[in-house]
């Protein structure tokens, strides 16, 4: 397991970040949000990111991917991140087309990933209830009916939720709240009768749904991997997923941290700049370790999904913990360093603290993860 | 067979026959351990101790990617490889600890004269010279370019007097590499030079120095008029600087290691500490507090290991890297003595007598100890100075 980037990774990383700072600066997220745009990404840069092959990164080349890996999507949602780019690349290019590629069956492939890959549909992965992720307590019930399952239940904070063509999501069809058996993961069309998507309004201007089920009829060949191991199936996915939104979160916090840097040695009080006081100096200092290695254990997440680990579990907690650690303070840091201007709308560092705590919050907090790190580890 | 294939077999087959077999695994534990430091002055409890050392000086492999000429293996980067995996295997022990090794020669390497190099060098592989470091000073800590130990020219020698503190080991040292001012006049960085300096040397003393943690290796060495051939200077007369801080990068790098833990399961693991005084429930620590603290620390720990490794696998860069390494290693290894510390309860703060073990008593005393690390090498302020002016390029005021 080599820590640095291949030769075409790191082509990979320098393309998107050419492309997040020509295509999509701030000021384009700063326009969606300001002109309540329906579904808060550029539908033009969703096609240029298809037309680069970004969705079918980790679909194989059969179905029209690239099958180039988890580093080689981390590296562009690490770059995309750093001008806090909205697109459905992680919910659509990492959860859906990880999900059925490893757990689809073959005609569930054919089916949905060159439709991923052309960017004709995207996806969603539906899964927590409550206010704190916790995949095992979900409720939502699946009720079989001949061959159909029917589906009653509410999902919460669904990432691109309000957009999504196809759903993937976790019901009950046996057992109880806190059981990891008896979960059963299903594609679910978002326009079935039956289901309602409600549009959130969250802190960092993003595409995000609560989904309400009400009795929504879902063929049995629609389940995706196997009757009562959904939840082993989706931690599969949210291994994934988590160690992708991990990467992302570092480019969240280098770009803060680099914008903060900038300021310090810009900024002028008492006749000097304030990069040169050294209360600031030794807290960017720390920051800059922390960021280091956040950065190993991000890489180092990437190359267990890709390398199949058997370490992937306690990596992918490990990469969630570190980069939520950051990134928290990195956020907040940054906004205490630049002073009033910080806690101005019409600066873009607060965004960077608004998507810091909601990005903490996706598939499960840096608390959430300590604690399985701890279980995963054998105390 | 390859060239590196047939290394190996040469290699394995000159450790069966060489490593004495109280150097390597299965070793019988009735034999006495020594911690070889080599030296003139050098004393083995277990003779096979002092076997594996000339054997093992005579290969030169104690520092392998030194050149032949010098005493040294003359290994490519690859062999190295091989001759560590080779001495991994069968457990082979380190046969010389010495900060010859890890801190001068590197630096005589690059400053040093050919006959420097042909006089120092051999004798550090070898382990027939024990060296000590002669920098800091009772007024010269983390400001060290103010130190204040003198050396005249007077005429074929110079002339040193003052003082130096925290030499470790200078009681047991053949010879001291010392930073000493030869230009009062001129800027502080600009007046130092490096010199060698033979403990033997009339004039020459040294005091050992108690710590919280009680006895240490530490010394105050005392020059009082020695006298010092002038080829002992290494380098150009008042450019020691420079060699001083490329030493303390070498100083950094190994002191940086500390912060990794012994593995899980040794008696100074914070897990089987606190699965000890807490007892476990289903494997799991039976106190929610310090489970949820310690699952933070370990946390730290892995992505620190992880950090190493990618410096590693990146080819290892400028000093600003080391700077942060020596910081996150030792602040990393103080907060582990004191969670090893606080989840050993009243067991964790034992000093001495027959109501506690060993392991209790050891740990108190090594927590104590932890807290010069952050100290020794320069002070962890000093590292986030470095880091904020050379990494990240923040003004001076």
């Amino acid at each position: 397991m080599k820590l640095v980037l291949s030769e075409e990774e790191q082509f990979l990383k320098d393309t998107a970040k050419n492309f997040a700072e020509e295509r999509s600066p701030i000021s384009h997220f700063r326009s969606l949000r300001d002109n309540n745009d329906p579904v808060l990404w550029d539908k033009d840069i969703w096609s240029e990111m298809v037309n680069l092959g970004w969705p079918g990164i980790l679909i194989p080349e059969e179905y029209g991917g690239s099958n180039f890996g988890v580093t080689g999507i981390g590296v562009i949602l690490q770059e995309c991140a750093k001008t806090l780019t909205p697109s459905p690349l992680f919910a659509t290019g990492v959860l859906g087309a990880y999900g059925l590629t490893q757990h689809g069956t073959d005609e569930q492939k054919k089916n949905y990933l060159p439709k991923i890959v052309s960017g004709k549909i995207t996806t969603a992965l539906a899964i927590d209830e409550s206010s704190h992720h916790n995949p095992s307590e979900a409720l939502m019930s699946a009720k079989k009916e001949g061959s159909n399952f029917i589906l009653t239940g509410k999902k919460i904070f669904v990432i691109d939720g309000d957009s999504a063509d196809l759903l993937i999501v976790l019901a009950r069809t046996s057992g109880d709240k806190g059981d990891n058996a008896g979960l059963t993961l299903f594609l679910v069309d978002s326009k079935s009768p039956g289901l309602e998507k409600i549009k959130l309004d969250m802190a960092d201007s993003r595409n995000y749904a609560n989904i309400v089920f009400n009795e929504v009829k879902v063929d049995e060949s629609n389940i995706l991997g196997d009757l009562e191991t959904g939840g082993e199936t989706v931690d599969d996915i949210l291994d994934i997923g988590r160690i992708a939104i991990s990467s992302e979160m570092l480019g969240n916090a280098e770009s803060a941290f680099e914008t903060t840097l900038d300021y310090l040695k810009q900024r002028k009080q008492f006749g000097v700049l304030i990069g040169s006081f050294q209360a600031l100096q030794h807290r960017a200092a720390e920051m800059f370790c922390e960021l280091e290695l956040t950065k190993s254990s991000v890489m180092a997440a990437m190359r267990a999904a890709d390398e199949n680990s058997n370490e992937l579990q306690r990596m992918s907690s490990l990469a969630k913990t570190v980069a939520g650690e950051t990134l928290h303070l990195v956020s907040n840091e940054a906004i205490q360093m630049h002073g009033g201007i910080g806690v101005t709308d019409e600066y873009d560092i607060g965004f960077f603290l608004k998507r810091a705590r909601v990005a903490e919050q996706i598939f499960g907090s840096s608390k959430f993860h300590t604690e399985r790190y701890a279980n995963l580890s054998g105390f | 067979m390859s060239n590196l294939e047939k290394f190996r077999e040469e290699t394995k087959s000159w450790l069966d026959k060489n490593c004495p077999a109280s150097m390597r695994n299965g070793a019988d534990p009735s034999i006495p351990v020594d911690e070889v430091w080599g030296g003139r002055n050098a004393e083995y409890k277990n003779p096979e101790s002092k076997l594996w050392l000339e054997r093992m000086g005579e290969k030169g492999w104690t520092m392998p990617t030194v050149a032949k000429e010098y005493g040294g293996g003359g290994l490519s980067k690859d062999e190295v490889k091989i001759l560590n995996e080779e001495m991994f295997f069968i457990g082979a022990k380190q046969p010389l600890l010495s900060f010859g090794i890890w801190m001068l020669a590197p630096v005589l390497l690059e400053y040093g004269t050919e006959e420097q190099k042909k006089q120092h060098i051999p004798k550090i592989i070898k382990g027939e010279i024990r060296w000590c470091q002669g920098y800091s000073e009772p007024g010269s800590g983390s400001d060290l370019a103010s130190l204040a130990t003198k050396a005249e020219d007077i005429g074929e020698k110079y002339l040193v007097n003052g003082q130096k503190v925290w030499t470790s080991y200078a009681d047991k040292a053949d010879w001291i590499f010392a930073l000493v001012r030869t230009g009062p006049k001129e800027p502080k960085h600009d007046g130092i030079s490096f010199l060698l300096i033979d403990m033997e040397t009339k004039g020459v003393s040294t005091k050992p120095i108690t710590l919280i943690s009680g006895k240490s290796p530490f010394c105050e060495t005392f020059f009082d008029n020695v006298e010092v051939p002038k080829k002992n200077l290494i380098g150009e007369l008042n450019a020691g600087w420079t060699i001083a801080k490329k030493l303390l990068q070498h100083e950094r790098a190994f002191i940086s290691n500390f912060g990794l833990a012994a593995g899980m399961g040794s008696k100074r693991d914070v897990i089987s500490i606190a699965k000890k005084h807490f007892g476990e429930e289903n494997g799991k620590i039976k106190n929610g507090f310090y489970r949820s603290e310690i699952s933070s620390h370990k946390i730290k720990e892995h992505a620190f290991g992880l950090t190493l490794k990618r410096a590693g696998d990146e080819g290892g860069k400028a000093s600003a890297t080391a700077s942060m390494f020596k910081l996150y290693g030792t602040e990393h290894n103080k907060k582990r003595h004191e969670l090893m510390v606080a989840a050993s309860g009243i067991n964790g703060v034992a000093w001495d007598g027959d109501e506690f073990d060993d392991d209790d008593k050891n740990l108190t005393k090594a927590w104590l100890r932890t807290k010069g690390n952050s100290l020794e090498g320069g002070t962890s302020e000093v590292q986030l100075n470095v880091i904020s002016k050379r990494v990240l390029g923040l003004p001076s005021q």
